[in-house]
């Protein structure tokens, strides 16, 4: 019932010979989280470590092997001139390239640098702002290398990355959802947060993928998916302040942990909607 | 005088989180400059949190770090409650002393078994160690979940709970909920003591003359309870403060070499008293407090009173792993829900002052927020930069009694000598390039 996108992939051609893929798990800005979820999916780690060759994860393994690599799921932003160099590398070096959550595909909640004084930032945070190099903005992945695949989520859902190692493994389609928070809360049966408490949700514009999680507790959703395909960002913000949220309280949940992907959308849709 | 210069790079800090150089300088036979260097992207949390909402930080320094975010939802929780004269007790305190004690089992877990225990075991991943002990690593994979299923019982998942808000949740669970928690418990708290058992047999190595060993261990100290969330900021040297007057005495200084920062008490870069917090300085200072179960498995591993060998913090990762486990079943045991699932926390004008016990040690969060609820300062010092020092400190006398070790090996033994301390540098690629200057 579920609307889903079946993403054309051209897994690597090793596991056609047989062959397990290698795999390798990359860090740009970011808490570590989303790498942390291959770790957290204890039940499935040590088949997948058999069927996989990690050739490249840092975090959790001493043991490295020179790139090419067949899949790389890169986690974090780019937020210094060196690590835009680093990520052209090893997108040279990887077949397949799929980024794992917010930061890798929006910016991140660090991307709430952008557009705002970074040497002034600095100077907030370090006693000496000269020792410190950092670009001005936090940019996704996809701005600067071609991405064959992105996970969202802050973090990413562990099912959704499992299914990616799947569908890889066995070379099938992969189906994620591209339609709201809101069809999933209907599939489990949460009752609706903003009609039966009006509780502010960004539900009706959020991509599905975590099974509707926070309106499960009762909680709006705050948007860690980024926007679904062609949300409609200025009705639901019509909508929060009819529930009382004042404008800068909507502005803060719209600019939080995928700021630039919620902030452009809307400035779009203004723009398309304003009489010229 | 002939100058021999060696430069040895280690490819990568692995099994960390976070990027970092070390270097060292022997002159002589005698080490005269260490620097652990950290390069991390800087993310900049402190600076925009100034302009943000009160009830924000919950969930935005969540995402300084995904090892541990339960610890930096209590730090701001309890930081901006303070403000307000808020102090949720009752059913709310316990079941977010469960939600930590879910992110104590999960974090020590992942550090013990994947990311300490194969130095001391000779391999290069925990994945090797389950190829090696099977049935050992079946359960200790289980024990690790059984942490994160509490994480997503209590707090929605386990990587940046989505439950957790100011005042305490946005849903209380079930009892129901909680007790389809126990028959996990049961049998992880049978793995946490064959896990300890296992690492009580390693050889620790140690470091002769530590200078280390004369710091000040530092924590959170309750009057009855292990510390998580509450208490005052005590040490083995008598430092006796409540939270707020310790922040102030925090000095964080910059060292030209690392995004991170450096902590002190009390005075600045030289003059400042060095310290360290984490397991060893929990211990240190609440091992009486333990139940009797825990302190009677602690003697019998031959685990001290009193631990100082930063080797052996693993071993008191997993009395901790243990005592979590029990409190955890404690909690569940007598859980009634809350009449409400959270307090009101106003927004009142003022300065507030959090300090919790994260896994791998004290974590400290200040906030100053005005009579909108908007916050004008934000001041936030994780364990790892309070225990920089004591790293370096270390890493200097480790390799001034290991200079006949060559460079490959003393490089590999220095990484294990940061390993020690579970450091949490969450933001960059794992780079640690170590080179080593032997002049002579
Ligand atoms: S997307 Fe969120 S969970 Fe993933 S690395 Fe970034 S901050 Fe962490
Ligand atoms: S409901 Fe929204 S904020 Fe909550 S986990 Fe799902 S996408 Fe993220």
């Amino acid at each position: 019932m579920q609307h889903t996108s079946a993403t054309p992939i051209a897994w690597p051609e090793s596991i056609e010979h047989g062959q397990s893929p290698s795999l390798a798990v990359w860090k740009f800005a970011s808490c570590d989280g989303c790498q942390l979820s291959l770790l957290d999916c204890e039940d499935e780690l040590m088949a997948v470590a058999g069927r996989v060759a990690i050739s490249y994860f840092p975090e959790a393994t001493t043991a490295m092997v020179d790139g090419p690599y067949d899949v790389s799921l890169v986690e974090g932003s780019i937020t210094t001139e060196h690590d835009a160099a680093r990520i052209l590398d090893i997108r040279r070096q990887s077949r397949l390239l799929v980024t794992i959550g917010a930061c890798a595909t929006a910016g991140g909640i660090q991307a709430l640098r952008n557009g705002r004084d970074v040497d002034g930032f600095t100077s907030i945070v370090y006693a000496h702002p000269e020792y410190i190099t950092t670009l001005a903005t936090s940019t996704p992945i996809a701005d600067h290398v071609r991405v064959d695949l992105e996970l969202r989520g802050c973090p990413i859902d562990r099912g959704q990355l499992l299914q990616t190692l799947a569908a890889l493994l066995n070379r099938h389609a992969l189906r994620l959802p591209t339609t709201s928070v809101c069809i999933e809360c209907k599939a489990r049966q949460t009752s609706c947060v903003m009609v039966a408490h009006g509780t502010p949700c960004l539900g009706p514009v959020t991509q599905a993928g975590c099974g509707a999680l926070c309106p499960s507790f009762h909680r709006g959703c705050y948007g860690c998916f980024g926007p679904m395909e062609s949300p409609n960002v200025p009705a639901l913000r019509t909508q929060l302040g009819l529930l009382g949220l004042a404008g800068v309280d909507i502005d803060r949940l719209l600019n939080t942990f995928n700021t630039t992907a919620f902030a452009e959308l809307e400035q779009t849709q203004i723009d398309e909607r304003a009489p010229s | 005088m002939t100058h021999k210069t060696l430069n040895l790079h280690v490819p990568t800090l692995t099994r960390v989180e976070g990027e970092g150089a070390m270097h060292v300088t022997v002159e002589d036979g005698e080490v005269t400059d260490v620097k652990l260097e950290i390069y991390e992207p800087p993310r900049m949390f402190e600076a925009f949190l100034r302009g943000r909402g009160y009830a924000e930080p919950v969930d935005i320094t969540a995402r300084i770090c995904g090892i541990c975010p339960v610890a930096y939802q209590m730090s701001a929780a309890h930081a901006i409650e303070s403000i307000a004269g808020v102090h949720p007790g009752g059913a709310i305190r316990e079941l977010r002393r469960l939600l930590y004690c879910g992110e104590w089992i999960e974090s020590h877990v992942l550090h013990m078994a994947f990311l300490h225990a194969p130095d001391f075991v000779g391999v290069d991943s925990g994945i090797e160690i389950a190829q090696l002990h099977p049935e050992l690593m079946t359960e200790v994979l289980h024990l690790k979940k059984t942490g994160n299923r509490i994480m997503e019982v209590v707090g929605g998942r386990p990587i940046h709970p989505v439950n957790v808000r100011l005042g305490g949740f946005y849903r209380a669970p079930t009892r129901a909920e909680l007790e389809t928690l126990s028959p996990d418990l049961e049998r992880a708290h049978a793995g946490a003591l064959a896990l300890l058992k296992w690492v009580a047999t390693f050889d620790y190595p140690s470091i002769p003359n530590r200078l280390a060993d004369n710091t000040e261990y530092v924590s959170l100290r309750h009057e009855s309870e292990y510390p998580f969330n509450e208490g005052r900021m005590v040490s083995n040297l008598g430092l006796d403060l409540d939270v707020a007057t310790f922040g102030e005495q925090i000095r964080e200084y910059h060292v030209a070499h690392s995004t991170a920062l450096h902590a002190t008490l009390g005075g600045d870069n030289g003059t400042g008293r060095r310290y360290q917090t984490g397991p060893l300085a929990r211990w240190m200072n609440s091992a009486d407090l333990v139940p009797s179960s825990v302190r009677a498995v602690a003697d019998e591993l031959g685990v001290a009173e009193v631990e100082t060998n930063p080797f052996r913090s693993i071993l008191i990762r997993g009395l901790e792993v243990l005592w979590a486990i029990e409190e955890a079943q404690r909690i569940i045991a007598t859980y009634r829900p809350p009449a409400r699932p959270a307090l009101e926390v106003p927004a009142v004008a003022g300065i507030g002052h959090g300090c919790t016990e994260a896994p791998r040690g004290t974590l400290y969060h200040r906030y100053e927020i005005d009579a909108s609820g908007t916050i004008t300062d934000a001041v936030i010092i994780p364990p790892t930069s309070q225990n920089q020092d004591a790293i370096e400190t270390d890493l200097r006398d480790f390799v001034a009694s290991h200079l006949d070790l060559d460079d490959h090996t003393l490089g590999h033994r220095c990484e294990q000598v940061i390993r020690n301390y579970d450091p949490c540098i969450s933001c960059a690629t794992h780079f640690l390039r170590f080179s080593i200057d032997r002049r002579d």
